[in-house]
């Protein structure tokens, strides 16, 4: 307990520092463009830029706005306002977005998880047969294939040509699916593996040898001896998962046009919206060690053998 | 007697060693490689394709930047024969490259004519700007290429003096804008396979240059550098990135950067470079922590070698090998990352073209009214099979310079 609590306090401390280096890196990048975010625009009258200023707290001096903004995301996670989506706060955007790409996000995972390990474990069960050598034929173009590349051949067949899928929309479970789909299947195809390799060593030890030697069937030594042992390499392969889940969630929700964090960061970015996308790299960051700290903490619960560092 | 039989024994011995040839650790890996059937294919398909893009102004393949609004948007792959400058819209005498290239150079030299029959110092600088400047805008390479440098320039000289106004039909048919997606490609690929290479070079000097000094030099040096690459890897650094482009692509940004003779294309290697060092660090450290107690960098120093001749003499070639298994598998990440950005309109802007930007056509021109599967299979189908095939390549060279690596992950 004492381990767990000091290991929390460390990562805590470590995701802090890094936020803090995110953001002062973030915010000398964004003054030292110049002019302000609203000089390239039409000219306005002087009284509307003074209030505009006001609002963004861009006429206090840089260090002020620096402390002040800082002191905003700590104590009222007040992430600022979008300089481009009118009337909106980047809170309000991360919040309508980030349900869609969570969901998203779940789902692939599920999928990629399912499908993955489903995988690994035929293919190593059954070494070196033709549903071993498709599989892991399979596996390599999944991890080969950029997901996008998957995504547009992927509507190319399965809404244009055989109209299975809705082309866009968001809610409906068969609407999620192709997205979902496309986005999990790399994350699968390196599952697959891992759990394979996984599959394949454990099958060699000495204690499978002797559920063997004690009569119990093949499906029981697999799923109750075999199995649990192999899945460690892919529980420990699940942080970077997440972060890949969620780098390609940015595209994939571009492609599908859907609402979700992913295309509202890629679009505060071609719109030059620094302060949506200085909240979003903030709220990724953050997420990001979230996910990392939780399959830490798992994987040292499966494997006791693990220490937390 | 006896030293008679000593001597044909050792002779013996010594012709028999003649014989025998050491095998070095690159021929051993190289012995074994070639016994991987699935990594030589991808080498020849790789050496096939970095030749093919070298020589892309060579090939007689169809203008990549001339658009055709009227009659060439969205052809399906066809072998309709197409003339080099036959577009009415451009203008050409005779409608074709080679008659207005006879034209254009005509009037070239009547002007260089009237240049050096004219005496007036001031007259004649006036003129000569008038040349360059015809040059530059009008010259008919200019308006059938993107900002040809001077090899590529004297590439497409060649290619017109060996193949004239012969272009390749539009095996893969045609863009959005009617232009021919298969010269597209061919140019496309000169740009992703460039990123890939120049960024991963810069990964490898920034990557091997720290580890090996952190490596070598150990305590306090080595605990502050590898705090430093923690802490940068728990940095989404895909997120930084993008959030970094909206600052490069900023207008103001951009003209600063142009006037000390930056392009985007010089800073996007820089950017990739820069984030993909961090795991070629700590490969290399590992390495050079297990190299430094040995006794040929202990002779080194005795013979009073400095420490950066040690650390880059002596242990970086040692680590070569983790080395250039580490750089296999980062290429495509590279290439990837790339196409990646450019995908998302964040990365190489046009009139230059990748492969990523190709696909992000494509993506836009998908509809439902009807299916232009051309303009996403065949970008994307070059992408995929690159990545592919540098994939199986990393991982044959992984198994031939590591054995013992084999069948991890």
């Amino acid at each position: 307990m004492r381990d767990l609590l000091g290991y929390l306090l460390k990562r805590a401390a470590w995701m802090v520092l890094t936020l803090w280096a995110v953001y002062t890196v973030s915010f000398v990048l964004m003054r030292s463009v110049p002019g302000n975010p609203f000089s390239g625009e039409r000219s306005v009258p002087p009284a509307i830029e003074r209030q505009l200023k006001a609002r963004y707290n861009l006429d206090a001096p840089p260090l002020q706005q620096y402390w002040d903004y800082l002191v905003g995301v700590v104590t009222r996670l007040d992430l600022g306002w979008s300089t481009r989506l009118e009337d909106y706060s980047v809170n309000q955007v991360i919040a309508e977005g980030f349900p869609v790409s969570a969901t998203l996000a779940i789902f692939a995972l599920v999928f990629a998880i399912l499908l993955g390990v489903t995988a690994g474990i035929i293919s190593a069960v059954y070494r070196r047969s033709t549903a071993d050598h498709v599989l892991m034929f399979a596996a390599v173009l999944g991890i080969a294939i950029p997901n996008f590349v998957l995504a547009s051949l992927a509507i190319l067949l399965f809404v244009f040509m055989i109209q299975i899928f809705p082309a866009g929309g968001w809610g409906t479970l068969q609407q999620i699916a192709l997205p979902a789909f496309c986005l999990g299947l790399p994350v699968a195809a390196y599952i697959a593996r891992l759990s394979r390799t996984g599959m394949l060593e454990m099958l060699t030890k000495d204690h499978v040898r002797t559920a063997y030697a004690k009569g119990l069937p093949k499906r029981t030594v697999i799923l109750r001896h075999v199995v649990p042992g192999a899945m460690l390499p892919v529980v420990s392969y699940l942080g970077p998962a997440v972060a890949r889940v969620l780098t390609g969630s940015l595209v994939l929700e571009k492609i599908f046009a859907l609402p979700g964090m992913g295309s509202h960061f890629i679009n505060a970015a071609t719109q030059r919206d620094y302060t949506l996308a200085m909240g979003m790299v903030l709220t990724y960051t953050v997420l990001l060690f979230v996910m990392n700290t939780l399959v830490d903490l798992t994987y040292a619960i499966i494997d006791p053998r693990v220490k937390l560092r | 007697m006896n030293t008679e039989a000593n001597r044909e024994t050792l002779e013996r011995i010594l012709v028999e060693s003649r014989n025998i040839h050491g095998v070095s650790l690159w021929q051993d890996a190289w012995n074994r490689l070639r016994r991987n059937p699935a990594a030589m294919i991808s080498l020849t398909c790789l050496v096939l394709l970095a030749v093919l893009a070298i020589l892309t102004p060579l090939l007689p393949l169809q203008s990549p930047i001339d658009k055709d609004l009227n009659e060439r948007r969205f052809l399906p792959p066809n072998l309709g024969t197409v003339v080099m400058g036959g577009r009415p819209g451009l203008k050409f005498a005779d409608g074709t490259l080679t008659g207005e290239l006879d034209r254009f150079n005509a009037e070239i030299a009547d002007l260089a004519i009237q240049l050096q029959s004219t005496s007036d110092p001031q007259q004649r600088q006036a003129l000569a700007a008038g040349i360059a400047a015809r040059i530059d805008i009008e010259h008919p390479f200019n308006q059938m290429w993107n900002e040809l440098g001077p090899v590529s320039w004297w590439m497409c000289q060649t290619r017109v003096a060996l193949f004239g106004n012969y272009a390749i039909p539009s095996l893969f048919g045609t863009d959005k804008l009617g232009r021919d997606l298969l010269a597209r490609v061919f140019w496309g690929a000169r740009v992703s396979l460039i990123v890939g290479i120049v960024a991963t070079l810069v990964s490898l000097i920034i990557g091997v240059s720290w580890g090996a000094i952190a490596g070598y030099f150990g305590g306090m040096i080595d605990a502050a550098m590898m705090r430093i690459v923690d802490m940068l890897y728990s940095i989404p650094f895909i997120f930084v990135v993008i959030f970094l482009v909206t600052f490069l692509g900023e207008d103001s940004v951009k003209k600063k950067l142009d006037s000390i003779g930056i392009d985007q294309i010089t800073i996007f290697y820089m950017v990739i470079g820069a984030i993909y060092w961090l795991t070629m660090s700590r490969v290399v450290r590992g390495q050079v922590l297990s190299l430094r107690s040995e006794q040929f960098i202990e002779s080194a120093r005795t013979v009073g070698a400095s420490p950066m001749r040690i650390v880059f003499r002596h242990l970086v070639p040692n680590v070569l090998g983790v080395v250039i298994v580490y750089l296999t598998l980062t290429i495509p990440s590279v290439m990837l990352f790339e196409a990646f950005l450019s995908f998302l309109g964040l990365g190489v802007s046009p009139p230059d073209v990748s492969w990523g930007l190709l696909l992000n056509d494509g993506v836009e021109a998908l509809s439902i009214i009807k299916v232009f599967w051309w303009v996403v299979v065949f970008p994307g189908g070059a992408l995929a099979a690159t990545l592919f095939a540098l994939n199986f390549l990393g991982d044959g060279i992984r198994d031939a310079l590591d054995p013992r690596m084999k069948n991890r992950d």
